[in-house]
Formats: structure tokens, C-alpha cells, sequence
């Protein structure tokens, strides 16, 4: 296996799915939380960048079903699902969800990152898909990186360094 | 989308005017603060997707030191002033005189920090205030918060309310910098208004459509 492996791109609100060596990364996680789910033994994983809890939040009818937790998870598990992944050795791991700024507010979407958490684990278990490692909520940005073929997820923070879940 | 595309030109132009107007005040009390010459670029008006906002000061990764408000009032919206690490750490040693003020040597000076929050509250209300006084629409700046993390991270929090509507959002960019021989501070303000406002800012300048 070559020691470049190449990266597939998340943006926000967007989502991708890819086999190994290639390997997943999706930048700046604030509020926003990254879902991966993947099939181990298949080498292949899907990640979604999830920016709003709820798609009935949308005040549009041609909504970006990647942006909010319940579609763009639903969407994630199709994708797996026709690409080759076997629905019963879905797994999940989770990160983001932080709170950056520390608002006394009313505001709802200020405090967004705890929903979006809240939202992404309801969609998973209505899915009945376990999730197998977690690093959410704080008040750090988030940089993560998921490697298919060992099913480790890279996560990197600007004051904690790097760690492996 | 549609709202978006359909913005004249005239409704463009009115948009950087917005951005003159407040950035130029701001530019005149941060040269009044260092007591240096403040110059700043053209305000620019872009539409662009979320991900191209980062783009905008290098990337999702880039590590960014950002003073963040909400502006609450009639014409609700976000704005940043943003600057890169090292700037921010000059931008500190030179109103306060501390003269080893860094973001990496823990704990992180308090004094420094609060000057930098101190700066970022003058320049954001005196962008504000010439807005408000120019539109004759009530604005008000919540109190800002000082975030020192990942652009994605920090921007993505100015998008959430454009988000409900949209995948693009409006991005009034006005980017300023110090003249100075020795060192110089490069800084960009983020005017980021929620989708109902413009309807509201161009009401009020009698340029609806």
C-alpha cells in the first residue's frame, strides 16, 4: 500500500463515501458534528459533515438533504447500502458537537452543537447502528480523518493535539 | 438561491457602501488606538457557499483568532474581525506595550487577552454604530466573543442562521491593514447579515426593487 493514501474532501454539509487506502477528512467541525459509518470488514465508509439537527428547520423546499442529522444520516446509510456495505456490520463514530462561543443568549442556534449531537445519535439508534467511539461536545474545533481499512478515526484539536478513537 | 441572484447591481454597490461606511470608522478608531497610519482595501461583496468562507482567510484548518458578535436589533446578522495568530499576538504587544504577549506560552497573558477582546468591542461597535447612524436602523452589537480555533470551526457559527435559509451566503469583506515600516497587522471584518435583513437595509436606503 502506497504511504500517501489519497483524501476524499468533506466540506460542510456535504458527504462522501470511499473505500480503502483512500481516507476521509472533513475540516474545522465546530458546532457542525462528522458522522462515519462504515462497514469493517468491506473496507468501506461514508462520512457526512452535519451542520443543522432537524431538516424540518428548512424554510425551503429544495432542501440540502446533506446539511441537517436526519436526512443526510439516512442518506449516508443508503449510499453505503448500494455501494456494497452490509447493513447489519454498520458501525458508527462520532465527532464534533462543541459549543465555541459562551453566548448568554435566547438564541437556539447558538447552542446548536449539543442538538446536533443529540440528533445524529437518535438517527443512528432509529437505524439501529451502534455507535462504537464518540469524541463530542467541549469547546474545541475539530479536524478529523478516518482511515477505512483500520476503522480508526483521527481527531485533532487545536490545544489537545491528536488522538485515535 | 433566488433572493441571491436576483440582487442588482445598484443593490451590490449599496451593499459595499454598507461595508465603506462601517469598516471605515472602524479603520479610524483602530489608527486612533495605535496612533498609526490604518489603511483598508475596498470593501468586496461576495456571494459565496459556506466552504468558500473559509476559503476566504486560507482554509477550514487555518488557525484564526476571531472577535465574534451577533448583531441584535432590527437588521440581525454576524459579524468577525478576524486575524491571523501572530498578527493578533503583534496587534496586542502594540496597544498594550506588553512586549512578550504569545498565544502559545500558557497560561496565556490575561491582560493581553483582554485587550484584545477590549479592541475587538471598539472596532466591531464603532463598524456598527456608523451602520445604524447611515440606515437609521436599530442595531445593536451583542457582547463579542474572543475565539482563538480553527476558521471552519469559528466561521461556521456565523452561518447557522443563513443556513436555515440557504447554502450561500453574503459576505461583506473589508480587509485592513496597518502602514507600518516595522511590523504590520493585516485584519479582515466579516459583515454577515441574516437573509431577512437585507430586505430590511435595502428598504430603509429606498432601493427595493
Amino acid at each position: 500500500m502506497s504511504m500517501t493514501s489519497n483524501v476524499v474532501k468533506v466540506g460542510i454539509a456535504d458527504l462522501k463515501i470511499t473505500r480503502a487506502p483512500e481516507i476521509l477528512r472533513t475540516s474545522g467541525l465546530g458546532s457542525c458534528v462528522g458522522v462515519v459509518v462504515f462497514d469493517h470488514s468491506q473496507r468501506i465508509a461514508g462520512m457526512s459533515h452535519v451542520m443543522l439537527p432537524d431538516s424540518h428547520l428548512s424554510k425551503r423546499d429544495d432542501l440540502n438533504e446533506m446539511k441537517y442529522a436526519d436526512t443526510a444520516i439516512d442518506l449516508l446509510i443508503d449510499s453505503l447500502l448500494h455501494d456494497g456495505a452490509r447493513a447489519y456490520a454498520l458501525k458508527a463514530k462520532i465527532a464534533g458537537g462543541a459549543q465555541m462561543f459562551s453566548f448568554s443568549t435566547s438564541n437556539d442556534l447558538l447552542r446548536v452543537g449539543h442538538r446536533n449531537i443529540e440528533a445524529v445519535k437518535q438517527r443512528l439508534s432509529h437505524h439501529r447502528i451502534p455507535i462504537i467511539a464518540e469524541d463530542v461536545g467541549g469547546n474545541s474545533g475539530r479536524t478529523i480523518e478516518f482511515f477505512p481499512d483500520t476503522g480508526i478515526l483521527k481527531v485533532r484539536t487545536v490545544n489537545m493535539g491528536e488522538k485515535e478513537i | 438561491m433566488s433572493f441571491l441572484e436576483n440582487l442588482s447591481s445598484y443593490q451590490l454597490d449599496i451593499l459595499k457602501e454598507i461595508g465603506n461606511i462601517g469598516s471605515g470608522n472602524a479603520a479610524t478608531a483602530l489608527s486612533k488606538l495605535l496612533q498609526r497610519k490604518v489603511d483598508m482595501t475596498t470593501p468586496s461583496v461576495k456571494v459565496v457557499s459556506f466552504d468558500e468562507v473559509m476559503d476566504l482567510v486560507g482554509g477550514p484548518d487555518k488557525l484564526i483568532v476571531s472577535v465574534f458578535l451577533r448583531i441584535q436589533g432590527e437588521a440581525p446578522g454576524s459579524m468577525f474581525f478576524v486575524l491571523a495568530p501572530d498578527e493578533a499576538e503583534q496587534f496586542v504587544r502594540q496597544v498594550t506595550g506588553l512586549k512578550k504577549f504569545s498565544f502559545e506560552e500558557y497560561p496565556i497573558d490575561e491582560l493581553g487577552l483582554s485587550a484584545l477582546h477590549e479592541v475587538g468591542n471598539i472596532l466591531s461597535g464603532s463598524y456598527l454604530s456608523a451602520l445604524s447612524d447611515f440606515t437609521k436602523i436599530n442595531m445593536q452589537p451583542s457582547v463579542p466573543s474572543l475565539n482563538m480555533d480553527m476558521a471552519g470551526a469559528i466561521l461556521s457559527e456565523g452561518l447557522m442562521e443563513l443556513s436555515v435559509e440557504s447554502d450561500y451566503a453574503i459576505i461583506i469583506d473589508t480587509t485592513i491593514s496597518e502602514d507600518g515600516e516595522k511590523s504590520s497587522v493585516n485584519g479582515h471584518f466579516f459583515l454577515l447579515p441574516d437573509p431577512e435583513s437585507f430586505r430590511k437595509i435595502f428598504k430603509a436606503l429606498g432601493v427595493e426593487d
